[in-house]
Parts: structure tokens; sequence; C-alpha cells
């Protein structure tokens, strides 16, 4: 990953030289920011509720919060449906990962990259994608009907699966590309060799390595779907199907009721805590997060219909995920776009949000690169650990929080720009260190010594050697941050008003306006302004996140 | 780890800028919380603000919010710090509660001459507006019209509606009272029976409206006069309101002014302009309602072939109020699951 540096290391002349004074002042400055980081982010996610149970009483009793049936019905569906979606992602991306590894053809590479694509699209977006395939009067609604059979209700438990289902079947089907690539060349060769059949060679060779993936799998699209918010609440339908997410925004921004927003904070939290916790003992590597998968070669040959079957697998995957992205494409197209372009508020939401995307990727880089400094110093410490925490709390639940508290001191909605960048910025922290965290870890193993014996330390070391193993990864963790932040709903939701207004903000209000198709203008403008945003950046750091051959 | 943060102060300054409302202008700016179709290109807002802006020498700014009730939930949560001037499109059934808030001052208007159902009279709201909830129906789709509450309860499930969410929405509070007039302490298990019927709760009006105009749900609540709307606009009368021989409820929207406001005169003079014809005249065709005056030009011919409301139904306002919070809580148990 370092690059072609690597023949500068030469190993066994390295002394230690007499640079220790300024060795112990690096260890000393790297501590230093990760745990200024560290704390910068613990007050972000922690303080809000620290303050409130200190000052307000607006803490409920933990009995009767229990007792609330309301809260337990909200509690029961949000497992329900993470479960099922999860079920349903993974029974879907299993079929299609295996047919992807199977099969060789010209596209794949692009079909991989596909695959990548609802990862940064912006959820609302992929909702509307969702309404226009699925919806009552969508396209498989039309087919049905055509047929005499009766149209589709996207809205409640359905919608919200099928649209988990869109958002995280490629995500497991990319892990399951990626489990099987690691899989040493010499298996598939030793397969071909003994004549394996299709079964044989599953049960053999791909399920050993499913069986290693599978559970953190499973695991990351339950924790994934157990804190969603702007799909259950696009497309949930009510109470009747809420999640805890959407229940701590309608209890703030419909009841106004602070208790029962402060009690499903702390249930939303309690439960995501128990579920990183269940996750992190599963096992299961991070593989098929932005790796394209170079392709290891295999040496079955399988039977006239094994390969149909495939084939098949392949083309409905690509069907479910590509369709709502034609939807989008086509909808906007047709809807008034010109209009929509030169219109004000859309001028000012757009600066709005690349303006706020900038701030919050350049907060959330600058602090996973503190938090991954300190981290070097201290393996296994609360900072390797510390990014991961950040997905206990959901934005929306670090949103509440300081709603609650701010309004005790201020006008809300003028401190709402700085707590929507942080907020954005904190949830991007998990994802950035994992991009940029494995380039700068080979950075210091392989050049870790020479650096030393050369007695390069702080800045001088910053420039010459962590910066040029980091620069990709880093472009393309800046670029994911962003297009995190620039479809992000969860924070914005509640600090949104007239005078500050994000893309998916607008999006969301226009969505529910009546005689008004701005909605799939808007939806196309900024479904296109991140995957833009993505591909660019991806193609600039490919060459170092390219895995070579195993 | 060379870049510093100092350069997204500016940044985020310029947000800044850009979010702070222009304030340096010489005309006083009017600013009146309303929801969101009152303040669309294709609603009241933009003819009302042209009459208005005629005499008053200053800028009237609509700002639209989900529905009615979010206005009392927003203006709440501002406080004192609220840039709002006036508030137009709360219903009298939060009245006791909105002068309980503090947050209105008493309005300088003679309401006196108005003409609402249920004579409204009140010395801080000015009714500007009212009409009848009620139940439309895309005939199109094959749903039956129902002729009653009981039909539209234990109507055929495949046959969805759209209704709005009471905790922010003024027609979705009055069908929660309306369920309560006619049920009383039955409601909550009619609610139950009801919710197989429901397709989604919408936080206002809009958002299941615009569903129903989609054809993505067969049933919406609305109101009698949404009929009259596809009837002049569109030229169509395939949009049916459902008379329901329990009776229809009233809803007569209101307007008040803030104590926290910068332009106590100006804002004055505008709810004092709500009861001229100049106002009233608009209201009718564009955000399909009845006037409130008795000299307001007559009713376009459509609205002579809408539902007759014999029995308008209302809860007591006050009643409402003691009550709104347990109800709420009854209805969402009952529709959650």
């Amino acid at each position: 990953m370092a690059g072609g540096d690597r023949a500068l290391s030469p190993a066994g002349t390295v002394r230690r030289g007499a640079a220790g004074g300024a060795e112990a002042r690096d260890r000393h400055v790297r501590l230093g920011l990760g745990l200024a980081a560290s704390l910068l982010l613990a007050g972000l996610l922690g303080g809000a509720f620290l303050v409130l149970l200190l000052t307000s009483d607006a803490v409920p009793d933990p009995l009767a919060v229990l007792a609330d049936p309301y809260l337990r019905a909200v509690t029961g569906f949000t497992l329900l449906q993470a479960g099922l979606s999860a079920l349903l992602s993974v029974a879907g991306g299993v079929p299609l990962g295996l047919a992807l590894h199977r099969t060789r053809f010209a596209g794949r590479a692009l079909v991989l990259r596909l695959l990548l694509l609802p990862q940064v699209l912006p959820v609302l977006v992929g909702a509307l994608g969702i309404v226009a395939v699925w919806g009552f009067n969508g396209l498989v609604s039309d087919a049905l009907a055509a047929l005499g059979l009766a149209r589709i209700n996207v809205y409640g438990l359905a919608g919200i699966l099928l649209a988990h289902a869109f958002f995280n079947l490629p995500l497991v089907a990319r892990m399951v590309v990626g489990a099987l690539d690691g899989v040493p060349a010499e298996r598939w060769k030793l397969a071909g060799q003994l004549g394996l059949g299709r079964l044989a060679t599953f049960r053999i060779v791909e399920a050993p390595a499913l069986r290693a993936v599978l559970p953190g799998a499973f695991g990351l699209v339950f924790m994934l779907c157990a804190t969603s918010f702007t799909l259950v609440l696009v497309l949930g339908g009510g109470p009747a199907a809420s999640t805890l997410q959407v229940a701590i925004y309608k209890a703030l921004s419909l009841d106004f009721a602070a208790g029962n927003a402060v009690a499903l904070c702390l249930v939303q939290v309690s439960l995501t805590a128990l579920v990183l916790l269940a996750l992190s003992r599963l096992p299961g590597r991070e593989a098929g997060g932005f790796t394209l998968g170079a392709a290891p070669r295999r040496y079955d040959r399988p039977s006239r219909l094994a390969s149909a079957a495939d084939t098949a697998v392949l083309f409905l995957g690509l069907l479910f995920v590509g369709a709502p992205f034609a939807a989008i494409l086509l909808g906007g197209l047709g809807s008034d776009l010109g209009p929509l372009l030169a219109n004000p508020a859309v001028h000012r939401a757009t600066l709005t949000s690349l303006v706020v995307g900038l701030c919050a990727a350049s907060l959330a880089v600058l602090l996973s690169l503190a938090l991954l400094a300190a981290g070097r110093e201290r393996p296994g410490s609360a900072f390797e650990i510390g990014p991961s925490l950040v997905l206990v709390v959901p934005p929306v639940v670090v949103g509440a929080g300081w709603f609650l508290v701010l309004r005790q001191v201020t006008d809300v909605y003028a401190a709402a720009p700085y707590v929507v960048v942080a907020t954005n910025a904190a949830m991007s922290v998990p994802f950035v260190t994992r991009i940029v965290g494995p380039a700068l870890a080979a950075a210091h193993a392989g050049q870790d010594r020479l650096a030393r014996s050369l007695g390069l330390f702080g800045l001088a070391r910053w420039r010459l050697v962590d910066w040029p193993a980091a620069r990709r990864p880093l472009t393309l963790a800046f670029a994911f941050a962003f297009a995190l932040s620039l479809g992000d709903l969860g924070a914005i939701a509640l600090f949104g008003s007239p005078d500050f207004q994000t893309l998916p903000f607008l999006l969301y209000q226009r969505l529910g306006s009546y005689r008004s198709t701005d909605g799939e203008g808007l939806a196309l403008l900024l479904g296109v302004v991140c995957l833009a945003l993505m591909l660019l950046a991806e193609r600039g750091a490919a060459p170092s996140v390219r895995r070579p051959l195993a | 780890m060379r870049m510093s943060r100092s350069p997204l102060l500016p940044l985020l300054a310029a947000v800044f800028g850009l979010a702070a409302p222009a304030a340096a202008q010489e005309k006083p700016v009017l600013t009146v919380y309303t929801y969101d179709s009152f303040a669309a290109e294709w609603g009241p807002g933009p003819k009302i603000e042209a009459a208005f802006e005629e005499t008053c020498a200053c800028d009237l700014n609509f700002v639209g919010l989900a529905d009615g009730v979010a206005i009392l939930n927003r203006l709440r949560l501002e406080g004192a710090t609220s840039p709002a001037d006036l508030a137009l499109g709360m219903t009298t059934d939060m009245v006791p509660e909105m002068k309980a808030s503090g947050l209105f001052a008493p309005s300088g208007v003679d309401v006196s001459k108005t003409v609402v159902p249920g004579n409204f009279r009140d010395d801080t709201f000015v009714p500007f507006d009212y009409s009848y909830l009620a139940v439309m129906v895309d005939t199109q789709s094959g749903a039956a019209v129902p002729t009653s509450f009981d039909d539209l309860v234990n109507g055929d499930p495949s046959q969805k509606i759209a209704i709005q969410d009471p905790r922010s929405s003024t027609p979705g509070l009055g069908l929660m009272l309306w369920m309560k007039a006619v049920y009383g302490d039955e409601a909550a298990a009619k609610w139950k029976q009801l919710s197989n019927r429901i397709l989604t709760v919408t936080p206002g009006w809009s958002e299941s409206y615009n569903l129903f105009t989609k054809g993505e749900v067969p049933l919406v609540l609305s109101y009698t006069t949404s009929e009259a709307y596809h009837v002049i606009e569109e030229g169509t009368d395939r949009y049916k309101a459902a008379a329901f021989a329990e009776g229809q409820y009233v809803q007569v929207e209101v307007a008040g002014r803030l104590t926290g406001s910068k332009n106590p005169e100006l804002a004055a003079r505008f709810l004092a302009f709500i009861l001229t014809p100049e106002f009233q005249n608009v209201i009718p065709t564009t955000n399909w309602a009845y006037p409130v005056i008795a000299d307001a030009a007559p009713l376009p011919e459509a609205f002579a072939a809408l539902p007759k409301v014999e029995k308008p139904l209302a809860i007591d306002p006050e009643t409402v109020a003691a009550n709104r919070e347990a109800w709420t809580a009854e209805w969402l148990a009952a529709i959650g699951r």
C-alpha cells in the first residue's frame, strides 16, 4: 500500500540514534492530539446528555420507560425490521456475491462499482427510486396490475425491508466477493484439478470462506438498519411502523416531549451498544469495503445449467440494484429541471450543503488523523476502539441531545450550522479511520525504522513518510465523508429551518409538497453530485486501494 | 496534521451570513408562519402578499411549515427568540392552549361581524376561513365512497386512506376530534379498526394529498371543498368528497400576532386586513375554503354542488385543551401496535 517506496527500507541498518528527545516529544504530541480528538468526539456525542442528566428534570424513570407500551412497540419494531432486513440482505447478497465470483465477464469491474453506489447514494434519493420502482404506481405494480394482480403497498414494513435490502444487499455481495477473493489461489487450483463439482466446490472451498464473513456481515447490516432513520421516516407510514430514531425525531419535532425523547435516546443507545458488543465478538473480516476485487483465477468449469443459473442471479441482482437508479434518472430528467436549477432556494441549499459537507469532511479527516496518530502509540487503546463507538450514538440522538441543551441557553436555529457540521463529521470518523488506517499502518510498519534512524519526526515525518502513503486513501475518505454529509438528513432534520436548509432537507420538504415534481429533479441533482464525487475520488484512489493478487 | 482549522471558520461564517435574514433593508419585514400549502406559489400566499404590500410599505414574508399544529410547536420551541411576527393557520380547537402559552398578543381587531359556524369570537385570534373535514375519494380507483364513519371504519381494508398526524397537522387533529365527537369512549377501538385501512400518516396535509393526486392512495383526509378544486382547476369530477351521516367536523382557521413581534402595529394591520374583501375573496379558489365575512364575493358555482353540511360537528375548545395530550397518546397507542 505504500507505493513503490518500499525499496527505500534497508532493514538491518537501523541504529538507535540520538533522536530520543525528539522521539519522546513526537510521542507526546501524538498522544495529545489523540486525546484532544477523543475528548472532542466524546463531548460532542455524550456531552449533551451529560448536561441534560445533570441539569434537567427530563430524566425519565427507567421502570416507567420499560413499562410504556408505545416505547416497547417501537423498540420491538426496530429490532424486527433490522433482523428481517439483515436476513433479506444476506439471503440476496450471498447468491449475488457467489454468482459474481463464479462468472467472468467483460463488465465485471463495472458491476462491482455499481454495487458500491448504494453506499454513497443519499438515502432519501434511494427511497424515491424505491417508490418509483416498487410503489403503488411503480413499475412492478403496473406489471402486476397488467397481469390482473394486486398492486404493492410499499408503505410500512414491506417498503422499509425493500429499501434496506437495496442499500445493504450490495454491501453483503461485495463482502462475499471479498471473502472469496481472499481464498488462496492454491485451493481454486486444487479444486479444479480434482474436478470438484459445483456443490463440492461450495462445500469445501466457498462455504468456509463465507462462514468467516457472514456473521459479521449480518451484524453490520443489522446495526445499520437498527439505526435507520430517513428510510423509515419516508417509507414507514406513521406510528405503526416507527423505529426508535423516528420516534425520537417525532417526540421532539411534533410533541415537543423532552422526557420521552430522552427516554427513547437512552433505549436507542443501550440497544446499539449491545449490538455493537455482540458484533465485536463475531468473526468476520472487513473485506470488500472499498477494494475492487482483483480476480483470482478459478478453474472450475460450471455446467451449462449452473452458468445459466449464475447469469440469472446476476441479472436479477443487477436489476434490483440498478432499477431504482434508472428510475431516479428518468424521473429527474422528466421533471421541470430548468426552473428548478434557476431557483434561488435550490442555489442556497446547494451552497449550504457544499459548505457544510466541506467543513464536516475536513473536520472528520482531522479528527481521524489525530486518533490514528495516537492509536499508533497505544495499539488496542481507546484511540483505536473509539471511532467504532461513534456508531453507538446515531446522528438523530446527537442532534436531539444538543437540541434540548441548546434551547435552554440560546436560539437553537442559530447554532444549527455548527451542530450539523460537527454531527456529520463525527458520523464519518469510523469510516475515515477505516479507509485511512490500513495505509498509515502499512507505512509505519514498512518505514518506521528507517524514519527513526534518519531522525525524521513530527511534520517532516508526516510530509515524507505518512503523507505519500495516506494521500490517496485520504482523498477517498474525504470524498466519502463529504458524500455522507451531503446526503445526511438525520442531523439536519431537527435543526433545519427556512433559513438553514441543505439539499436533503429541501428535498424532504419538496417530496411532500402538493402539485410539485421538484422532488424528482432535486433527487437527481443530489444523487449526481454524490456519485460523481465518489467516482472521481475512487478513480484517484484506485491504484493504492486495489489489492495486488495474493 | 499541518492543516489548520482556521480556514473553516470563514466558510462557516459564510453559511451564517447566508442563513441570516437580510437585515439592512429599508422596508420593515413582516414574517408570517403558516402551513406550506398556504405559502405555496399556487396557494393564497402570493396574492395576499401582493395585495397587502400595496398598502403597507413593508415586505410580507410567508414561511411555510409542515401544517397548522406544527406552527404552534415551532413557536414553542423558538420561544421569545422567534423571528415570526404573526402565525396563520391554526384552528379554533387550539385556541385555549395558544392563549395559555402566552405567545400571542390581543389582536385589536373587531371580529363581531365575522360569520363562522359556532360563532367563534375571541380578542386574540382572528378567523380567516373555515371548512368541513371530509374524506376525499378517487372514484377511478374503484374504491366505494363511504357514507358514514362506520362505513369508513368497516370498509375494504385493501382500499387505503392517507391521514395526517394530529401532533403536527390541523386536519389530523380534526380527524382525531371528529372520531371522538362521533364515538366518544369507543374512539380508540374504532381507530384500531381503521388502522387496517391507513396507508400512511403524514406530518402535514400536503404530503397526503400529494399521494392522493399521484394515485398512490384512493382515499385521503381533506375537506369537502377539495372537490371544488378539482372541478374548477382541473375540470374533472373524478374526485368526490364523502358526506358522512354523522356530520362533518368544522375547522375554523385563525391567525394571531406574537407578543415577541418587532412590528406590533404592522402585525395588527395585517390582522385587520384579513377581514377585508381583498383577503377574503382570494380564499375560496386558492385555499379552497369558505370566507368569513358577509360581504365577500359570491362563491363559484362548483361550491353549490359540494355536500351540504347539515350537522357541523365540533368539540368545545376547552375540552380539547384539557384532553389533547391524553387523546393523542390514546391515538398513538391505537394505531401503533
